[in-house]
């Protein structure tokens, strides 16, 4: 769990006895658990995992009738063929609002939903871990409690708040709202992450004559970024996947993706349509993307947003 | 927290030169500040908490008084222009204003109690408001009652929570003690299963990745994913459609409406969240697994421990906490989830659990109903929490 990596004072050593452990993990590997049912259990797993979200993409690619007429492991066979004319359909909304639309409110609504939260856990963060001051104990439990507040909690005396501000349907209210939610496993985690920076570090700065604003800026901050991205990374994963708040406070000018695509499943009810199956692959990208290039910091937020908090 | 005490510096030393005089100087500063802090968070209370009234027109934009483009653009912006610059707008906003409080704290003779504010002004506002304040006026929404208006009318004492234990909703509380016990059941079996069997072999990075995935999407696109292995039974004569009933089929069974049918329509819900949820469990419980010391593993083989015996007697023992954590975690996910149920259980009552049947309630503006589920969850979830957290702190006691 300790994903704060000091000021690395000496790369190659580290790096050698990864190396190391991974080779004799890799000797391990040839007497341990090679019997075939072990294997064949592993993969009888793996398929059953796989083959929901594998339907999704072929019955994707089917041409019009197909989902509706017969199982996506006939594939192309008989009256369907393959096709990607259904994600055109799909990204331009058949006649409904265009998905690119949703997409589009989706990543207006993620990157401030991210950033701002980041920026000011990252602050209380450091007043709770490098400035020492009165209450600081009974404040930090209070926040830490508040990870425990489950968000329906909340919803409805802040939808009232955003009505007398005039902020209803608007981006600014999902933008707090996120902002708001966000804040306490956020304060939790960098908190974890501040208290790892050797004390010796801050202490130098401070003989320097850095005040705390430069501490943070100039010293804190460059040591933070591994644990800034396993965060970003989760808040990121989560507010683009959120439904919940979206449905509360957006409008129909800012409705993310989820949203969108609850609204086609409403739409087509129970049958199958060749819009839904494109349309949920194509909200998936990006999350995928996301999951898929930076899976080690995914792992490491989603390990310390859980085990520690 | 007392280890943090120790470490830092005391303040006095923290501070320029002169450190007595200056306290002196500037003692006003911080309580200015905080109180300044004070009264945001008493004006945004007194926001939410002041009646609705007919007429009354909202602060900041008004849909029929304010017709300007500038306002129009910033609150209800529609083309794809406008909405990218109301992001940069706002994220450019935020920094000018913490930018100028960092530079305003930023100067040698500043008080810590102003340095504070800077630093934690601003997340104190917004938890007050959002969270505290927020919570504290939904308990107290949930023994009111509500017109069709959604306006508050009066005290009804238990009234919200005897509908939430009684009628159509004692179901919905079936319905979320199974998905609150079963999930992290099956979701830290399989979990478990596949992290040992996958454990330092040769596609163990692949096999992880395609377990993990489903963590990764949006519970709206597992439920469009899953749509299609429940489709319902096809006509007779004809093939089934569904990955289920096609299975049911294959080996001689009668094929289900899954969703619909009464204690089925939960369970394969409930199969969707397993099959979120193990990916992290099997993660979590993937890296406690192979910080068990060696030379415990080693021991027990000398000793003649091999596999299951190996697995049970030592390994499981020694991850015990990180099993328990998972658990917990993993229930309080589920009794949370309102995407699975919402987008897939056809608002169906039968299929319904507590998280769900608060946005049911919040549609339709029975905002005491809903209070009082969602204090239901939160009263579920505390003592859940707050065992995990003793768990996690033994945990860290063993280490």
């Amino acid at each position: 769990m300790t994903a704060v990596v000091a000021p690395v004072p000496a790369p190659e050593l580290q790096l050698s006895a990864r190396k190391l452990k991974a080779q004799q993990r890799a000797s391990d590997a040839k007497t341990k658990l090679s019997s075939p049912w072990a294997s064949g259990l592993a993969i009888l797993i793996a398929i059953l995992w796989t083959v929901p979200t594998f339907g999704l993409l072929i019955n994707s690619t089917r041409s019009d009738p197909a989902p509706q007429q017969s199982g996506f492991w006939n594939f192309w066979n008989g009256s369907t063929s393959f096709t990607l004319g259904n994600y055109g359909t799909a990204w331009s909304g058949n006649g409904g609002t265009p998905l690119y639309d949703f997409i589009i409110n989706s990543v207006v609504i993620t990157l401030p939903a991210v950033f701002i939260p980041i920026t000011l856990a990252l602050l209380a963060a450091y007043a709770f871990a490098w400035i020492p001051f009165r209450g600081k104990n009974i404040l930090f439990i209070a926040v830490f409690v508040m990870q425990v507040v489950p968000i329906q909690v909340a919803l409805l005396p802040l939808l009232t708040v955003y009505v007398k501000v005039g902020l209803t349907n608007s981006f600014w209210s999902i933008w707090l709202s996120h902002t708001i939610f966000g804040l306490p496993l956020a304060i939790f985690l960098l908190h974890n992450f501040m208290k790892e920076i050797p004390p010796s570090l801050i202490e130098a700065a401070r003989v320097d004559g850095a005040g705390h604003v430069k501490i943070f800026l100039k010293v804190l901050l460059p040591l933070l970024v591994p644990a800034i991205a396993s965060f970003a990374i989760f808040q990121f994963l989560w507010v683009w996947n959120d439904l919940l708040v979206a449905l509360t406070f957006s409008g129909e000018n800012t409705a993310p993706i989820t949203q969108g695509i609850q609204g086609l499943t409403t739409q087509f009810g129970s049958g199958g349509s060749t819009i839904l199956p494109p349309a949920a692959i194509l909200a998936m990208l990006v999350p995928l993307a996301v999951f898929l290039s930076l899976q080690r910091f995914f792992v490491r937020g989603l390990l310390a947003g859980s085990v520690k908090g | 927290m007392t280890e943090v005490q120790d470490r830092a510096p005391s303040p006095v030393q923290g501070r320029a030169p002169r450190p007595a005089n200056k306290t002196k100087e500037t003692s006003w500063g911080a309580p200015l500040i905080w109180g300044i802090i004070g009264l945001v968070i008493v004006g945004g209370i007194w926001l939410g908490w002041s009646p609705l009234k007919q007429g009354s027109s909202p602060i900041l934009y008004d849909n029929a008084k304010n017709p300007g483009w500038i306002s129009r653009m910033l609150f209800q912006p529609t083309t794809l222009g406008q909405k990218l610059l109301v992001m940069v707008v706002a994220i450019a906003l935020f920094l000018a204003i913490m930018g100028l409080i960092l530079w305003l704290i930023d100067r040698p003779k500043i008080p810590t109690g102003v340095v504070l504010a800077g630093f934690l002004g601003p997340v104190v506002i917004f938890l007050s408001i959002g969270l505290l304040w927020s919570g504290i006026k939904t308990v107290i929404q949930s023994f009111q009652k509500f017109d069709d208006a959604g306006a508050a009318n009066g005290f009804v004492g238990l009234d919200n929570y005897a509908k939430v234990f009684t009628g159509q909703n004692t179901q919905v509380l079936i319905n979320s003690v199974l998905w609150i016990f079963l999930v992290p059941l099956f979701a830290v079996a399989f979990g478990l299963l596949y992290a040992v069997l996958v454990d330092r072999t040769r596609f163990e990075a692949v096999a992880k990745s395609l377990i993990f995935l489903p963590t990764a999407i949006s519970m709206v696109a597992s439920g469009i994913i899953w749509r299609y292995v429940y489709l319902a039974p096809a006509p007779s004569g004809k093939d089934q459609i569904g990955l289920a009933n096609a299975l049911v089929h294959l080996v001689g069974g009668t094929p289900q409406n899954w969703i619909t049918k009464a204690p089925l329509g939960t369970f394969a819900l409930i199969i969707v969240m397993v099959w979120i949820q193990t990916g992290f469990a099997m993660t979590v419980l993937s890296a406690a697994l192979k910080a068990v010391p060696d030379d415990i593993i080693e021991a027990a083989r000398i000793d003649g421990a091999t596999g299951p015996r190996l697995f049970f007697s030592v390994m499981l023992p020694s991850i015990r906490p990180t099993v328990v954590v998972v658990l917990t975690t993993v229930a309080i996910a589920s009794l949370k989830t309102f995407d699975i149920v919402n987008v897939m259980g056809g608002n169906l009552p039968k299929n319904n659990i507590l998280a769900n049947a608060f946005y049911n309630a919040l549609v339709v503006r029975q905002n005491g109903l809903a209070g009082a589920f969602a204090v239901v969850i939160f009263i579920i979830v505390t003592p859940v929490i707050i065992f995990n957290v003793r768990q996690m702190k033994k945990a860290e006691e063993n280490r």
